[in-house]
């Protein structure tokens, strides 16, 4: 199973990245504690979860190779 | 002005078929909020102004300055100085006389926010701060007011329409659907701090304006529960449908009296002040994520069995911090003093990662209230 991961705003100051794709992982929980291990930093930072295009609260499984974005709140006008 | 005068100044658009005559007195009808007249309020108001909305409103408190001239492309090196709203109001009267302006100059606040914005249809929100972001949602999930909301930060923006359902059993989402908690004061910078490319609020802006034209005629698909991303650096936009969370709700005010008890300042600079006021409590304390501990010592009383609760005492927190999993923690004591204490510790451990409340007068309050 693939997870491909898309990191938007200042998510991609921490990770260096806009995109990364992982392998084997089964849940968002999973994938998050994941991304915290990799950069830490961003178990600090605020954000929304959307998986195929939708948002999610809580713990959700993946049933097939997914998409995964993380957005960060924007304050700017 | 004339019929005929009118019709060749809307001339272009009234020959929409999607649009036409009847799209135009609609429009004409309509009378739209725009809240920030800066790099986004800017652009959006000159497209709303020439697309003839009935009734314009500008809410602003800020003056123009130097560094404003990059994005906020209706003032110029000879407004420097002068009320952004105001300004606005005069270079919009003279783009089209035909249409009500009026200008708020003044801060948008608990005080007088739902007096506003109750004399508008749709709201548009290009403010710059989240104290202000949340107690608009609020606002106009409150008075059930269409929000047309754009964000900027960099090469970046988003855009999405809250609280409008897409057909009428349908429960709209709204911001908090999306972020339910605002981040910690530091945590997300600001335009200032973060910088921000002058064409972006242009784009995001004149976005938020064809949304708003686009729910007031009727046509095409407005982003009812999607939120769009667009990056300006690769020109890449992604959508997303914002699915409505059971608990966001529950973390509305409740009526106008809450509304405008709730502290917008306080609840987006926690660090600078941990308190929770009873009735916030008491709207909170059965959000799915959170964790109520009494920080008294063992035997301690009264004993609380009104919610659920664990107990670490503050001599022990002072020892070491236990690892806590819920994203917002309340501490609790006797009179709301040594859960501050408790706050301050717990912040320096968590940093913010965690929303950290200390229960303002305690026990004792909560009691009182009773």
């Amino acid at each position: 199973m693939q997870v491909h991961i898309m990191f938007f705003g200042q998510l991609t100051d921490i990770t260096g990245t806009q995109e990364l794709v992982l392998h084997d992982i089964y849940d968002t929980n999973t994938l998050q504690e994941t991304l915290h291990e990799l950069y830490p930093a961003l178990a600090n930072a605020k954000y929304a979860i959307a998986m195929n295009k939708k948002t999610i609260q809580g713990n959700s499984m993946f049933s097939g190779d997914s998409t995964i974005a993380l957005l960060p709140p924007f304050s700017g006008g | 002005m004339s019929k005929v005068t009118e019709n060749e100044r809307y001339q272009r658009q009234i020959s929409l078929k999607e649009l036409g005559e009847s799209g135009q007195q609609k429009l004409k009808n309509s009378k739209v909020l725009v809240v920030g007249a800066g790099g986004l309020g800017c652009p959006a108001l000159l497209y709303l102004a020439g697309a003839g909305i009935g009734r314009i409103g500008i809410v602003d408190f800020d003056l123009v300055s130097l560094s404003n001239l990059h994005r906020q492309v209706l003032f110029s090196v000879h407004d420097i100085g002068l009320s952004k709203s105001m300004k606005a109001g005069d270079i919009l009267g003279k783009l089209n006389p035909d249409i009500e302006i009026e200008v708020f100059n003044q801060k948008l606040d608990n005080s007088n926010a739902l007096e506003i914005l109750a004399g508008f249809d749709i709201i548009l929100d290009g403010t710059d701060n989240f104290a202000s972001r949340y107690l608009i949602n609020d606002a106009c999930v409150l008075l059930n007011k269409t929000l047309v909301y754009g964000a900027i930060s960099r090469f970046e923006g988003q855009l999405a329409v809250f609280n409008k359902a897409s057909i009428p059993t349908e429960i709209p989402a709204n911001y908090r659907d999306l972020f339910p908690l605002p981040p910690a004061d530091n945590e997300v910078l600001n335009c200032e701090e973060a910088g921000v490319i002058g064409v972006l609020p242009g784009i995001i802006g004149t976005m938020m304006a064809n949304e708003t034209i686009k729910l007031i005629t009727g046509i095409g698909e407005p982003l009812l529960n999607r939120l769009l991303t667009y990056n300006s650096l690769n020109n890449r936009f992604f959508e997303m449908d914002l699915v409505v969370m059971p608990e966001t709700k529950s973390m509305i005010p409740a009526n106008a009296d809450s509304f405008k008890a709730f502290n917008y300042h306080w609840f987006c600079n926690i660090n600078s002040n941990f308190e929770l006021n009873q009735d916030d409590f008491e709207r909170i304390m059965n959000d799915q994520d959170i964790q109520i501990v009494d920080v008294r010592e063992q035997g301690e009383k009264p004993l609380i069995d009104d919610f659920k609760h664990s107990q670490i005492p503050l001599s022990h927190l002072k020892e070491q911090i236990p690892d806590m999993d819920a994203q917002t923690i309340v501490l609790f004591c006797q009179s709301g003093k040594r859960s501050l204490s408790a706050a301050e510790l717990l912040s320096k451990h968590y940093g913010q990662s965690r929303k950290i409340y200390s229960l303002k007068d305690g026990i004792a309050g909560w009691q009182k209230n009773k």
